[in-house]
């Protein structure tokens, strides 16, 4: 029988190889999205991911961190060390308050061609110029200066999780104030951040005068988002895309979220899930006191330092078990749709809400690999 | 409780049988209108179940292909599924056991992730489609497949075992274990 079956077997796999020849010699992307489809047809080895420790010296977060490769996001068993410190001179803690305690929406951007840094200015007056022309157009004649906001671009010091990370930066557009005599910065109208925590992946593809931010974060009105949205892709040739979390994801993050070590828990863990049927869907809440959790993830969390695929599923199902006992009720048939812990909370159409400095790069890492895998 | 043997009962005069087992009751259903419009030489038995071990007390033909229907959205649907294949005689792996896996398309609404039932049907040897049961287009190319697999199952595709198909298709689509 198999030797009958081998002749019609090899054809098929000269085409493969075949295939294989045209790839070697494309560009590195390209070469890189080959190896990554080559390798998400082998069987992979369960993700693992370590958990941020969280800081240990003077409230300046520190992290080691590594991880094995997810499967569907890279090859398998590839693991990598790093000891990455955030210069602690950098670190300003008054700039972290801006992101902290904020509901995000959350999207993934492509690599930024010819962005600068030290253009800021320009970009101030330029992005300030377009918004006032977009809101201008189709309304009535205002009356007043045209210019009644400011758009503030500027640096954020120390989100990034190795050297090799693109720093950070906000844009704000603040009213700006009529009266000449008040020097006040005015009310933030919107907010956004563009960052990149352990990009690694995506920065060894891109070539030099490429800025690689994959990560954005916008709080404010939605028609800002678009139109700041709008002069971006035009100026530096990139795409935006709203970040979905899947319910796979959201699952991940509690599973973290609650292994974190925390000295007082400031919200109670509450899971919510989405049961589908006609005509309106059900939501079920599931509120757990955070200690509990924390005392359950510590029984289920066997290999120190690193969180596991398995861990990750025995801990759900000791919470869906749980409930089935007392409610009769499937939870794991249902779609898990929000996930609120005291170091963040995340729902699954792509919006986050960061409540612990602490741990803050733990999140920005987690949600670039995100949306690095969206990208790819 | 009783295990499912392929080979326990007599085969019916140009019919075969399938059984369809998942959670999702809709999507079988669904699933089994589609397979029994495709044109079919053979006279087609579609059944379905939540999950095995069937009862016995109800008369039922042989059973020659089982598709086990796993919804991504549901980790409920993979945890019956692992339960149920271990009612299964270990004679149904040789080609006539098969896995379908819905509800890719929307990635957002996974829980499961896609390599937990590649690695699955990988443990079991058996083949894995993937297919939107929830689009029309979709679920009707799936029934024609689904209707040609049964007939080689049945045996009534002359020249084609079972297990030659089995060999054939694992060929092409993932590499054997010994690559890796």
């Amino acid at each position: 029988m198999d030797s009958y079956d081998a002749p019609e077997l090899t054809p098929r796999q000269d085409a493969s190889s075949r295939l294989k020849d045209f790839f070697i010699g494309a560009t590195p992307l390209q070469k890189r999205l080959e190896s990554v489809r080559k390798q998400t047809s082998f069987i992979p080895t369960p993700p693992r991911r370590k958990i941020p420790q969280g800081s240990q010296l003077q409230n300046v977060p520190h992290f080691v961190l590594e991880w094995v490769a997810r499967p569907s996001a890279r090859g398998s068993s590839q693991s990598r060390d790093g000891t990455q410190v955030s210069r602690i001179e950098d670190v300003d803690p008054q700039k972290f308050a801006v992101l902290l305690h904020k509901q995000w929406t959350l999207y993934s951007l492509t690599p930024l061609y010819k962005f600068s840094y030290t253009d800021f200015k320009e970009y101030s007056k330029l992005l300030t110029a377009f918004i006032a022309a977009e809101k201008k157009k189709g309304l009535a004649v205002e009356v007043g200066d045209d210019f009644n906001i400011k758009v503030v671009f500027s640096t954020l010091m120390g989100v990034k999780g190795t050297e090799r990370d693109p720093e950070a930066f906000l844009v704000q557009i603040l009213s700006k104030s009529q009266l000449p005599s008040e020097h006040k910065e005015g009310k933030v109208l919107w907010t956004g951040w563009f960052c990149c925590v352990f990009g690694d992946s995506l920065l060894e593809t891109v070539s030099e005068d490429f800025t690689c931010l994959p990560l954005f974060l916008a709080n404010g009105a939605e028609t800002n988002t678009a139109i700041i949205g709008t002069w971006f892709q035009k100026t530096f040739d990139c795409y935006f895309r709203p970040l979905a979390i899947s319910s796979f994801n959201l699952s991940w993050m509690a599973a973290m979220w609650t292994a974190c070590k925390m000295d007082h828990y400031m919200a109670t863990t509450e899971f919510l899930w989405s049961v589908p049927c006609s005509p309106h869907s059900l939501d079920i809440s599931y509120a757990i006191h955070p200690e509990d959790a924390k005392a359950l993830w510590d029984n289920v969390h066997k290999t120190p330092g690193e969180v596991t695929q398995e861990e990750v599923d025995l801990f759900m199902d000791c919470l869906y078990s749980h409930f089935h006992r007392h409610f009769k009720i499937h939870l794991s048939a249902t779609r898990l749709v929000r996930v609120s812990t005291s170091v963040a909370s995340a729902h699954t159409d792509g919006k986050i809400k960061i409540l612990c400095p602490k741990y803050l790069i733990g999140v920005l890492a987690y949600l670039t690999e995100l949306a690095v895998f969206q990208i790819e | 409780m009783s295990v499912l043997r392929p080979l326990d009962r007599l085969p019916g005069l140009n019919t075969a049988t399938i059984l369809l087992v998942g959670t999702e009751d809709a999507l079988l259903q669904q699933l089994a209108d589609s397979m029994l419009k495709a044109d079919c030489t053979s006279e087609l038995k579609v059944h379905l179940a939540r999950s095995l071990p069937l009862p016995c007390s109800v008369n039922r033909p042989r059973i020659d292909l089982i598709v086990f229907v796993v919804n991504l959205h549901s980790k409920h649907s993979l945890q019956s599924v692992e339960e149920s294949l271990c009612h299964l005689d270990a004679a149904f792996f040789l080609g006539k056991v098969a896995f379908l896996a819905t509800g890719a398309g929307r990635d957002s609404h996974c829980s499961i992730h896609r390599n937990t039932v590649v690695k699955l049907a990988h443990t079991y040897r058996s083949p894995l489609l993937f297919c939107d049961l929830e689009i029309e287009d979709f679920r009707a190319a799936m029934a024609q497949r689904l209707v040609r697999l049964l007939q080689i199952c049945a045996g009534h595709v002359p020249g084609v075992s079972a297990l030659n198909l089995l060999s054939l298709l694992r060929g092409s689509e993932n590499p054997s274990p010994e690559d890796l």
